[in-house]
């Protein structure tokens, strides 16, 4: 990381209330979807954020979006104070942040060429006036993601989903962005076409410079494009490090167990022993445990877990882990594939 | 011994608005006693409409079936609907992808496994309670009885497939297909789920058809794989070979593929260009050959066959390529 | 469950309240015949028609009318008097509400029978010649006019004017107490009037949400487990198709209660709806304001009805 960070969490909050009542509502409680999440992210990194369903990381893609106005904390953008911005000074935000979907086939307009939704946004942002620039613009777009430019005038149901994430990458990069957040951007799509999009991502942040935050639950796929990770558990972060790290020294025990649970393309790598299963789901958001939120679910786990809620503290590899009693080398090492 | 179920030559189409879809073209497997097969492709590669079809499932008069699939030497294609009922749910029983979709919402879990029990065994309601409460203790559900009265969506995603486990593990079945059995679920309950699933393989010594896209999870529970691609199975071999000594190039192509968690950021990802084809229009020849990078004139033409890769008994592919050819880097 | 009952039943007596003013502030505001010049009978002197209007009230400001309209309402259930013929209000909506509950219920069994049994027919063989036949007719059926499919009955089956004089006709409606045989051949042809529009919209729901259903993953569950055809269809298929019938059917019958006019009218058919369209035609506020009353009573609770029922239907909703 060089300089200052591109952006910026501080105790990030997003308490969703649940009310019940229609003319008089009221309060009974929150989803707590993201919970005092901190962490920066610098110029030209690759951030991962990992975890199960609900543990809040889709949720922190778009407070940083700004698509959600959090309910605590802070998002810094280029050092500037977005939290609670309004439309009119979230318009540079707007231009210099794009976010890439999990669908392709939601996420486009089905009534639109492709043409006229990769255009939208320099029409958005009254950028390359003339309809012909605008034609060029969109034509080098397409090229630059592997789409044919003759295909300009087609819809979106007329190409395949990995055709599709192209154009929403297209659409996303239109604007040479400083921030790309890409949410689960391949999970929808077939095997052999997830290669294609993850190496595209990758050829474009070099090309372009782009800071991506990449969210994710196929740990493999995070590992393979990402410089740093942060692991989330029910809107909390339980570790934060380098991505070499994280998958060859786990430090928190959720962190070594989501790695001892992905099963490895190969029949000679183990998992007897290597596999310590996980007890029960998830717990709800609405409801999470007291002390540290892994405590009910966690091998190590002690009367102290249930009690005082960790700190996320460094640990002698670099890593910030949050955890009472993290893992050592030998315990790590028991868990990962061989 | 013969297998306990011996694909031959299966076949299934659609007629559609749009044309007839060729969803399976011709495929051979066996399945042996309490062995489990693993039948890995892509979206559209007519890995889940075989087993429907052998199920039974598929039947309708816009559909075309051919070939033979006998289980225990009766062709479960030429049987009658009333033959198949019988049969579904208790010899063939089948879990399915999307545990709380698979669900009936409106039915408790309980009445939904009494259901199941009931069909095909003549007991009473209390007794098929009895055994329902048994299954559930048995895929690892605490205070079974209590959670009879429950419905689908107070349950997690992982305790639903456990119980869409019982209920096809209720009448002891011989063979169990289970359909992309942890792709819906998170990465933690999908481990949960596959070691729920080998343990009791292990216990009642069920047959297995498991059907994913996921490598990762078939090298991990299966015996033989095979790889399918449009409509046809182009790899078959042991788990092991198949891995160490993948000959298909969509197999190896697949494997380059993926990102490996047990592997370095270093080692790049080499994608398999292009799309899966078309089921309606099909490319000539071997269907793979337009994403092929060591395709060559013949591949266009012929259809390459399912054959005995040299040295290896049971290790077969379809692929025109020289042995030699096909493990030299493109 | 008692909380939210609770809750709605105070919603509903406000919706009450709201529709009885609502109507009340219509019919003064509008300009209407004036009920003091009609009651007067023809060529009326001035003096009559002020006597008239101060003995009915209507020479008090509107609230004060009103007010002594609800005061007599709630206290003594009392909905006042016919301007026309000085008859009290609940009297005549009470002689008239058997006729209408009996149209309504008798036409309700037939179409609920024929269009659930047409519906199911039609979706379990999609795209067949009778399942397109079905709904062809269906779509006629949603079409025709109830007055004209009426008067084509009556051309056609009627003891006196029709082509095979089967039936009886118009203007034959026998109350049920007086002599049930009578009852129940006066209403044949009404009731499947009444019926054919209702019935043919509900086998085109019905199809639609039982052939979705079909396609449901749970649906294949139900088949891997080797349940009959028939078990999967009217059980498994059923059950979740006709849930959101059951609201429909709830409004529908709540409706046609407090009235089915057209239908009541053609086969002069003493009920509400030929009630409130007589009161409607003479400006009689104290009856129009009864049977609005009636038909919002219908409805809202109708609506309550269906509410309370779905949290049986369908175990995921809850209220709180």
């Amino acid at each position: 990381m060089s300089g200052d960070p591109l952006v910026e969490v501080r105790d990030l909050e997003m308490h969703f209330p649940l009310t019940r009542g229609v003319v008089l509502q009221r309060q009974y409680g929150a989803v707590r979807a993201v919970d005092g999440v901190s962490f920066s992210v610098g110029r030209g990194e690759t951030f991962g954020l990992v975890g199960e369903s609900g543990c809040g990381k889709s949720t922190t893609g778009r407070l940083i979006m700004r698509l959600l106005e959090p309910t605590g904390g802070q998002v810094l953008f280029e050092g500037e104070d977005i939290t609670h911005s309004g439309r009119r000074e979230l318009a540079p935000l707007r231009r210099d942040a794009q976010m890439v979907f999990q669908d392709p086939y939601s996420s486009l307009n089905p009534r639109k060429t492709v043409g006229s939704i990769i255009a939208e946004p320099f029409i958005i942002h009254g950028l390359a006036s003339s309809a012909d620039e605008r034609r060029r613009e969109v034509r080098d777009l397409m090229d630059r993601v592997g789409l044919n430019p003759e295909h300009y005038n087609r819809y979106p149901h007329q190409f395949s989903g990995g055709q599709r994430q192209r154009i929403g990458v297209a659409r996303a990069i239109a604007l040479k962005p400083k921030l790309l957040v890409a949410d689960e951007p391949v999970s929808a799509l077939d095997v052999s076409i997830q290669a294609q999009i993850i190496n595209l991502l990758q050829d474009l942040q070099s090309e372009l410079g782009l800071t991506l935050i990449f969210i994710a639950h196929d740990l493999s796929v995070v590992r393979h494009m990402c410089d740093r990770i942060a692991v989330m558990y029910l809107g909390k972060i339980v570790e934060l490090t380098a991505s070499e790290i994280c998958f060859t020294e786990p430090r928190h025990p959720y962190t070594g167990a989501l790695l001892a649970s992905v099963p490895i393309p190969d029949p000679s790598i183990s998992s007897v022993g290597r596999r310590p299963v996980l007890k029960g789901d998830v717990p709800s958001p609405s409801a999470p445990p007291a002390g540290c939120r892994f405590h009910t679910r966690c091998p190590k786990a002690q009367a102290l877990c249930s009690q005082q809620e960790p700190p996320l503290a460094e640990q002698v590899n670099g890593s910030m882990v949050a955890c009472h009693f993290p893992l050592d080398q030998a315990e790590a090492t028991a868990l990962l594939p061989k | 011994m013969s297998p306990l179920l011996s694909v031959r030559d299966l076949k299934v189409s659609f007629d559609t608005e749009d044309g007839v879809v060729a969803a399976v073209s011709g495929v051979s497997y066996d399945v042996e006693a309490g062995k489990t097969l693993g039948i890995v492709g892509e979206s559209g590669s007519g890995k889940t409409v075989g087993t429907l079809t052998i199920m039974g499932l598929t039947r309708a008069v816009n559909t075309k079936i051919s070939g033979e699939a006998l289980f225990d030497g009766k062709d479960l294609l030429t049987s009658s609907e009333q033959q198949m009922r019988s049969i579904r749910g208790d010899e063939i029983a089948m879990i399915f992808q999307d545990p709380l979709s698979s669900l009936h919402p409106f039915f408790t879990i309980g009445a939904q496994l009494v259901e199941a029990i009931q069909v095909h065994r003549n007991v009473s309601k209390a007794a098929a309670r009895d055994r329902a409460a048994e299954l559930l203790g048995m895929v690892g559900l605490s205070d079974p009885r209590s959670r009879l009265s429950s419905y689908p969506h107070e349950f997690s995603g992982g305790m639903r497939q456990r119980v869409m486990i019982a209920m096809a593990l209720a009448n002891d079945p011989r063979l169990l297909i289970a359909d992309e059995p942890t792709t819906a679920l998170d990465v933690t309950v999908q481990a949960q789920i596959l070691e729920l699933i080998a343990d009791l393989q292990r216990q009642t010594g069920t047959a297995m058809i498991i059907i994913t896209h996921d490598l990762g999870v078939v090298a991990e529970v299966a015996d033989e794989i095979a790889v399918m691609y449009a409509g046809r199975i182009v790899e078959q071999a042991s788990a092991a070979d198949l891995f160490a000594n993948p000959q298909h190039p969509y197999t190896r192509g697949l494997l380059a593929s993926i990102p490996r968690l047990d592997r370095d950021r270093s080692i790049g990802l080499d994608p398999i260009a292009g799309r899966p084809p078309s089921m309606i229009s099909p490319p000539g020849g071997c269907a793979f050959h337009p994403r092929c990078p060591r395709a060559f004139d013949r591949c266009s033409e012929e259809l390459p066959q399912l054959e005995a890769v040299a040295g290896s008994s049971n290790h077969r592919v379809a692929c025109l390529l020289e042995p030699a050819e096909r493990s030299r880097k493109a | 469950m008692v909380r939210y009952i609770a809750r709605r039943l105070l919603w509903v007596v406000f919706l009450l309240l709201a529709v009885s003013f609502i109507t009340f502030i219509i019919f003064y505001l509008l300009p209407s015949a004036d009920p003091a010049a009609l009651r007067a009978g023809r060529q009326p002197s001035p003096s009559l028609v002020a006597s008239i209007r101060h003995q009915l009230g209507l020479d008090q400001p509107w609230y004060v009318q009103y007010g002594r309209y609800m005061k007599n309402l709630i206290l003594h259930f009392d909905f006042g008097y016919s301007y026309q013929n000085g008859t009290p209000v609940r009297q005549l909506i009470f002689s008239r509400l058997p006729a209408s509950i009996s149209l309504a219920a008798g036409a309700a069994f037939l179409w609920l029978v024929v269009g659930l049994g047409v519906g199911i027919i039609a979706a379990v063989r999609p795209r067949t010649k009778l399942d397109r036949a079905s709904m062809g007719l269906a779509l006629v059926g949603i079409s025709a006019p109830v007055y004209w499919l009426g008067l084509v009955a009556l051309y056609l089956f009627s003891s006196d004017i029709g082509v095979i004089p089967i039936l009886p006709g118009a203007n034959s409606y026998v109350p049920l107490s007086e002599n049930p045989f009578s009852w129940f051949t006066s209403l044949i042809m009404p009731w499947c009037v009444l019926a054919v529009s209702f019935a043919a919209f509900y086998s085109r729901l019905l199809r639609g949400n039982l052939t979705e259903v079909l396609d449901e993953d749970y649906i294949r569950t139900a088949r891997a487990k080797g349940l009959s055809e028939r078990r999967v269809v009217l059980r498994h298929g059923l059950r979740s198709a006709i849930t959101p019938i059951v609201t429909i059917f709830g409004l529908d019958l709540g409706i046609l209660l407090g009235g089915a006019i057209l239908t009541e009218t053609v086969f002069n058919i003493p009920g509400i709806g030929r009630l409130s369209y007589a009161s409607i035609v003479r400006s009689d506020l104290p009856v129009i304001q009864g049977t609005v009353l009636l038909g919002a009573f219908f409805i809202v609770f109708a609506n309550l009805f269906v509410d309370i029922i779905y949290a049986f239907l369908d175990p995921r909703v809850r209220y709180q």
